[in-house]
């Protein structure tokens, strides 16, 4: 077996490792094969599901009993000699998240142009992971990344940087743990729609393979099972969209097909702004939002009357013996009823804010910053801008994705493994617009304007799906019995989901896309799980609770840790709350504006030192925080306190700067850092 | 022995040179790629009201920069970065190598 000097990869493993995968992915080809042939033979639909929700997951677990180990450098970081191209591999299952996955498409194709900021922060962030940050973590060649903030700052009890250790595990855990509850979150869903079993055992299901994965075998064995997740996470999501792509373009590469069907999509479009049935049910839409309206400003007389009202529609309803139907909608009515005028405001204005969305003619999908005057336009080409930036410096600024550039072999490998990494993302990410685009194409020329009559069988299934708020709405609002664009409403979370069904395809593809979807989130959340629990294990109990602990110990303080973690993740993520999934997006300006200053500045500027470092984290945190809650009304702010115009959101902008200028002018008020850091700095620059 | 030390000396001084050399041409290298990063995934989104008017394979250009374009050049930016890289590392270690 022979060493390359350069890359220190063994020549024999990358081999071995090769011919591994493709022996995994041809057999992943005949289960499909497989699957499809018993539903040739009638196997029923919910036996699909759960045949593929239970193969895969016991697929990533044998996985992780085969890797597991209980040597720290394999545990921590896959014994740093993973080939730059699975190192990619795996780096991407790990970046593509449940959302991802399962949502971007669909907020492209409600957002149009908007929708784009994703995909351009998400991908472009890299090349500041590659230039500015990876390859010299790699040349340290520790565990974690507050591993490196500490030896490069120092400072604290005996220099060995405690303060900044502790503020960027701090980081670490609130960016991940946000991140992690979202994915579990994912997990339940995409289980308990694909399976039919209740949310909350979803989640114990996906946990039980996270657990399996990460618990026996930490990085190693999350490392190969994430490449394993790759795999099944891209067929599925090219196979359904290369299916749409042949469908309507006649070309099975969507990347490069959908180019032909843009000017089609736009001149459809057109022809549906200047519909007069579509202005028939804007129309509609608007009478109604001003009949809201018209209730809010007439509060708190119109709670009464309209209480009343559904009193006396009841009483009129049992007094002449109507239908039990009737009498029943009659019950709802008065129970669903608001129970206060403040209740009675927000649902109102809730419910007025719905009906004009709805009344608003559709934006053309490839317009950029479409808007009624130039200020409302470059607003939305700022917050573009803003949101764009904010993704690109978190994403430099992740624990789970850096943590990455620790298990290659050389700093060489850590370089080329940032471009595998992209490289793979940008197989799924470049497809995403193109499924918008398909997708959008396929409802506006082959559901808009058929028959009510004859409505698809998904859409009546994934209307029944959530009943409190149902994914895709359709109704005949002015009764016409042709469905109009203007009638219809889909939720971004399902169209990945309902594509296959969309293109017509059987439904073991379903079942694969649900399995990506599951792979995209249990991939992220492994990876979030182990950056949590290193954080605690590693930086927080071995550096700095017992320096003196055994490997051994480490080892399995760690495995606990990361239990009690993935319960906890569980359990806050069995409560649904809104709050934290609303927090995801906020993540990664956090994220940047904490962390990615100090990583900077401490690779290019030897003068930072520990005080500077304190100061810029505690300030990019804190103005971030200030502005999403200032700004947030999820959070309790107001939206029209903004600066600039700048969406809560992308709070990250003034986060970042802030963070930047604050370790810089600390910094150099304060006394230089010691030779050991800038003996340090030296160090990682200097190649190997 | 005399001559030992003048030759740690030399060594020393050997050694930081070839460093600073290979920071020096690491970190402009660092900053022009930036700077292309910079103009084709900021620049193409400030004036995409401007670039919609020109067309590239049926995509409008700011739409296809915001979709694939500036992915793409990023991942090209990594793959330069990388390659090049590796001459620096070389270049460095030819420049640290024992002189016949």
């Amino acid at each position: 077996m022979s060493t390359n000097p350069v890359t220190g990869v063994r020549h024999g493993y990358f081999k071995k490792l090769s011919r591994y995968y493709l022996w995994y992915t041809g057999a992943f080809a005949l289960f499909l094969v497989a699957v499809a042939l018993l539903e040739q033979e009638g196997m029923p639909r919910l036996w699909i599901g759960y045949l593929f929700m239970f193969a895969t997951i016991a697929l990533y677990a044998v996985i992780g009993v085969i890797c597991r180990t209980s040597n720290v450098t394999e545990y921590y970081v896959a014994g740093r000699r993973v080939p730059a191209m699975f190192n990619g591999m795996a780096t991407a299952a790990d970046w593509i998240s449940a959302a991802s996955f399962i949502s971007l498409a669909g907020g492209l194709y409600l957002q149009g142009f908007d929708g784009l900021a994703f995909i351009m922060g998400w991908t472009g962030g890299f090349v500041l992971v590659a230039l500015l940050i990876a390859p010299y973590l790699r040349k340290f060649a520790q565990y974690t990344v507050p591993d490196f903030l500490a030896a490069r700052y120092g400072g604290g009890t005996g220099g060995r940087g405690g303060p900044v250790r502790a503020l960027a595990v701090s980081a670490t855990i609130l960016v991940s743990f946000t991140y992690v509850v979202a994915q579990i979150y994912a997990v339940g869903l995409i289980a308990s729609r694909f399976t039919g079993v209740d949310f909350s055992v979803g989640i114990f299901l996906g946990l039980a393979s996270i657990l399996v994965c990460s618990f026996l075998g930490g990085m190693r064995a999350i490392t190969w099972t994430q490449v394993a997740q790759y795999i099944i996470l891209l067929v599925a999501f090219l196979i359904p969209t290369m299916w749409l792509s042949v469908k309507h373009a006649d070309n099975p590469i969507p990347q490069v097909a959908y180019g032909s069907l843009l000017p089609k999509l736009t001149a459809r479009e057109a022809e549906l702004a200047n519909d007069p049935r579509e202005a028939q049910v804007r129309a509609e839409f608007l009478r109604r939002a001003d009949g809201y309206a018209a209730r809010v400003a007439a509060l708190p007389e119109s709670w009464e009357a309209g209480k009343l009202d559904a009193q006396r529609q009841l009483a009129a309803a049992r007094a002449r013996n109507a239908s039990l139907l009737e009498v029943r909608q009659a019950e709802r009515a008065l129970t669903t009823y608001p129970n206060s005028v403040d209740d009675a405001r927000t649902l109102w204005l809730e419910r007025r804010d719905a009906n004009l969305a709805r009344a608003r003619p559709p934006e053309p999908h490839a317009q950029p910053f479409p808007g009624a005057t130039q200020e409302a336009s470059d607003e939305r080409r700022n917050n573009f801008l803003a949101v764009v930036f904010c993704l690109m410096f978190g994403t430099a600024a992740l624990p789970h994705i850096l943590m990455r550039a620790y298990t290659t072999p050389s700093v060489h490998e850590t370089r080329v493994s940032v471009f595998w990494t992209l490289f793979f993302i940008l197989l799924i990410y470049l497809t995403i617009p193109a499924l918008a685009v398909l997708a959008k194409y396929d409802i506006y020329t082959s559901l808009v304007g058929s028959d009510f009559s004859a409505l698809p069988t998904w859409i009546s299934y994934w209307a029944n799906v959530d009943k409190a708020n149902p994914l895709i709405s359709v109704a005949d609002i002015n009764g016409d019995g042709i469905v109009q664009l203007a009638e219809f409403a889909i939720d971004a979370d399902v169209l990945v989901l309902a594509t296959p069904e969309i293109g017509g395809l059987p439904y073991v593809i379903s079942g694969l896309v649900a399995a990506g979807g599951l792979a995209a989130a249990l991939s992220t959340a492994d990876g979030l799980l182990l950056a949590i629990s290193n954080a605690l294990s590693h930086d927080v109990y071995y550096k700095m609770v017992e320096p003196g602990a055994s490997t051994q110990k480490r080892v399995t303080i760690s495995k606990l840790l990361l239990l009690a973690v993935a319960f906890i993740a569980a359990y806050v993520a069995s409560q649904k709350p809104a709050d934290i999934l609303s927090l995801v997006a906020a993540a990664f300006s956090l994220a940047g504006s904490t962390l990615f200053p100090v990583l900077v500045l401490g690779v290019f500027w030897k003068r930072a030192n520990h005080i500077g470092a304190i100061s810029g984290m505690v300030t990019g945190f804190a103005v971030c925080l200030y502005y999403m809650l200032r700004a947030s009304p999820a959070l309790g702010g107001n939206a029209l306190d903004t600066w600039f115009g700048i969406l809560p959101m992308a709070a990250g902008v003034f986060g970042v700067p802030a963070g930047l200028f604050t370790v810089v002018v600390v910094s150099l008020l304060t006394p230089r850092p010691s030779r050991a850091s800038a003996g340090m700095v030296d160090y990682i620059r200097a190649p190997e | 022995m005399p001559t030992e030390p003048t030759d740690d000396i030399e060594a020393r001084l050997r050694l930081d040179h070839a460093r600073a050399i290979h920071w020096d041409r690491t970190r402009r290298m660092s900053l022009l790629l930036l700077a292309v990063w910079l103009a084709t995934g900021f620049g193409t989104v400030f004036f995409a009201r401007e670039l919609a008017r020109f067309e590239v394979f049926g995509w409008p250009l700011s739409f296809y920069m915001a979709a694939q374009g500036a992915s793409l050049v990023s991942v090209t930016i990594i793959a330069i970065y990388a390659w090049r890289m590796r001459r620096l590392d070389r270049d460095y270690h030819a420049a640290l190598a024992p002189r016949p």
